[in-house]
């Protein structure tokens, strides 16, 4: 059963009043950085269902990602306008063929085996596009044009405006959780957490984990390359180094930052990581060294992440005052 | 006399050199409970393990109401009424007794590739649950995280799991293992109810509960089939006290 408590509950509706009332106040630049952060969130999130809530501990995850942006590249290539209405169906298809193959091949696998054969297919993608010179070989392509929602000349929806951009991000964000979050309380949730506590035991139970793992990791693909699509509309620029190591390295990172099977951890991961980064690039000339001793420290002193922090605190202000009349049990 | 339910015939499992189990050539019968009893390292885990699809057999074959069933994985095994419980506790620990059972019971619908409507809402399952938890005697534990519990109590929540996936045939394997003299003759009952409507493969070091509730003994010694019989006849069967009692007597 996956449940939030009432505080992180009222948190996270703060936070949420938060981002959809922040654009007018954020600038040109903030604004990007934001709707960055929030694509990121989804991002992680897809790969906290595998790593936080099936036990799939996938490094190749940005191959979802990167391919995604890649079918939106290449559908863009020779044309002005397309609609969204195939162009994301597209998308989203290809990335879920591909996790469907990665995926049948990689669950039946685990532990080590299983991080070096995600990373080894997303290798691959990689290698595929960076020799690709139709594709733009290591420096990728640029994104012309985008898809439209526009009905013939109706356009209820103008994805070229940064500030709507932003909302349509939001609103993806609000619903890619709201939707995992059900997922998670449905049968198909009650399986994967199951398999991710007691693999053995679950099987036992009469489930044949490893489909249950399959889809899971379709779903977590899927998410990601919807992740993927709504960053190179964002960008307008898909190179290979969206798919690389470093990338899957990274999203892992945040989703550990965040906390591992909170789901709205990772989503606090990416924004700590992005602001952090940011800042440290003003302030030193090393930002990533700094980046590595401050995810040292969150992995030290909050096992379980951001997400975690509240109920750290909690449980710190009821050990602190000494002999304060104490709390009987 | 009946179909017997479960048929092993001359089922062998090999790790290495080591012949765990050899040569087993069984019939369990409906109804009956079937204890299986020898010294440590006997194979009666390993014999267990082929039956519920744990392991592959390296040798002969397994039939379940006429169906030859050896090799299928260990769910589909349990699909066809087969469940089991594990000596080593085998349970989800982070989740409530309450949920354990929950999905367990969950496993008997016919898909759980169900990705919206909340499990919660499924009321046929929960019945399931809670009925097997009331059965096993963890009732007023529902909502305990099973990690917090005691040993027994653990033993008595593996044993709930099974319930909750109405099997036909228990594949039991040391259920007292481990627990106080209060616990286990609360088990003991609940075992002795469970054999008027299931049919028991039973695996138990404690002499008194075999005695107690088992019609047929069979007696395992180093992966072998020394002797079937009624407990009776195993009681007081000379080989069986040499083979059985002396290797305990080794070992003291
Ligand atoms: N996975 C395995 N790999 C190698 N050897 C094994 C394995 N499982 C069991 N064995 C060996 O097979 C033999 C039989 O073991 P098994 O666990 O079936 O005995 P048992 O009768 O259940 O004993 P106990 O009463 O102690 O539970 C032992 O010698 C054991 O060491
Ligand atoms: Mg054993």
């Amino acid at each position: 059963m996956f449940r939030t408590s009432l505080t992180t509950n009222l948190i996270l509706i703060c936070l949420l009043v938060v981002l959809a009332a922040l654009p007018p106040f954020l600038g040109i630049y903030y604004g990007n950085m934001v709707t960055r952060l929030m694509i990121l969130g989804i991002f992680a999130m897809s790969l906290d269902l595998l790593i936080g809530f099936t036990g799939l501990v996938s490094f190749g995850h940005a191959a979802f990602f990167g391919l995604s942006g890649y079918i939106l590249g290449i559908v863009m290539m020779d044309t002005e306008t397309a609609s969204i209405y195939w162009v994301l169906p597209a998308c989203l298809g290809v990335t879920a063929l591909a996790s469907l193959v990665i995926g049948w091949f990689s669950v039946r696998t685990s532990g080590i085996y299983f991080i070096m054969i995600t990373l080894a297919f997303a290798q691959m993608l990689f290698y595929f596009f960076n020799e690709n010179t139709a594709l733009g070989g290591s420096d990728g392509m640029f994104i012309f044009a985008k898809p439209t929602l526009a009905i013939g000349s109706w356009n209820p929806i103008d994805f070229e405006d940064h500030h709507t951009f932003y909302y349509v991000v939001l609103v993806s964000l609000i619903l890619s959780y709201l939707g995992l979050r059900r997922l998670l309380n449905a049968p198909f949730g009650q399986v994967i957490q199951g398999i991710r506590t007691n693999e053995d035991r679950t099987r036992a139970l009469g489930f044949a984990t490893r489909r249950y793992k399959l889809v899971s990791f379709i779903i977590a693909g899927t998410l990601a390359g919807f992740a993927g699509f709504l960053e190179a509309m964002h960008t307008s620029i898909i190179s290979p180094a969206h798919l690389g190591w470093h990338e899957s390295g990274n999203v892992m990172m945040t989703v550990i930052l965040g906390g591992i099977g909170t789901l709205h951890g990772p989503v606090l991961g990416a924004f700590a990581f992005g602001f952090l980064h940011d800042w440290l690039q003003d302030v030193t000339e090393h930002p990533t060294l700094y980046m590595g001793i401050f995810v040292i420290a969150v992995v030290l002193f909050l096992p379980r992440g951001i997400a975690g922090l509240p109920a750290d605190i909690a449980r710190w202000l009821r050990r602190k005052p000494p002999g304060d009349g104490g709390s009987p049990p | 006399m009946s179909e017997p339910i479960l048929t092993t015939v001359r089922l062998g499992k090999q790790f290495g050199a080591l012949r765990a189990v050899f040569g087993v050539s069984l019939e369990f019968e409906p109804g009956v409970v079937h204890a299986i009893i020898g010294p440590n390292g006997a194979g009666k885990t390993t014999l267990i393990n082929l039956l519920s699809g744990n392991l592959p057999p390296s040798d002969g074959s397994i039939h379940y109401r006429g169906q030859d069933i050896t090799g299928l994985s260990p769910d589909r095994i349990s699909q066809l009424g087969v469940g089991r419980s594990f000596q080593k506790t085998n349970i989800f620990p982070t989740f409530t007794c309450f949920e354990n059972c929950w999905l367990a019971a969950q496993s008997r619908r016919p898909s759980s590739m169900r990705f919206f409507r909340p499990a919660r809402r499924l009321v046929d399952v929960e019945a399931r649950a809670l009925n097997a938890l009331e059965t096993c005697g963890l009732g007023e534990r529902r909502d305990t995280v099973a990690a917090e519990m005691s040993y027994g109590e653990q033993r008595q929540l593996e044993i709930g799991m099974m319930l909750a996936t109405e099997p036909d045939l228990l594949l039991l394997d040391e259920p007292l293992a481990g627990m106080g003299s209060e616990e286990a003759t609360q088990v003991i009952g609940l075992l002795r109810r469970l054999a008027e409507e299931h049919t028991l493969i039973l695996i138990e070091h404690d002499m008194d509960a075999v005695f107690a509730i088992a019609d047929l003994i069979t007696v395992m010694v180093n992966g072998e089939v020394l002797k079937t019989g009624s407990v009776e006849q195993i009681r007081n069967s000379a080989e069986v006290q040499q083979a059985y009692l002396g290797v305990e007597e080794d070992e003291a």
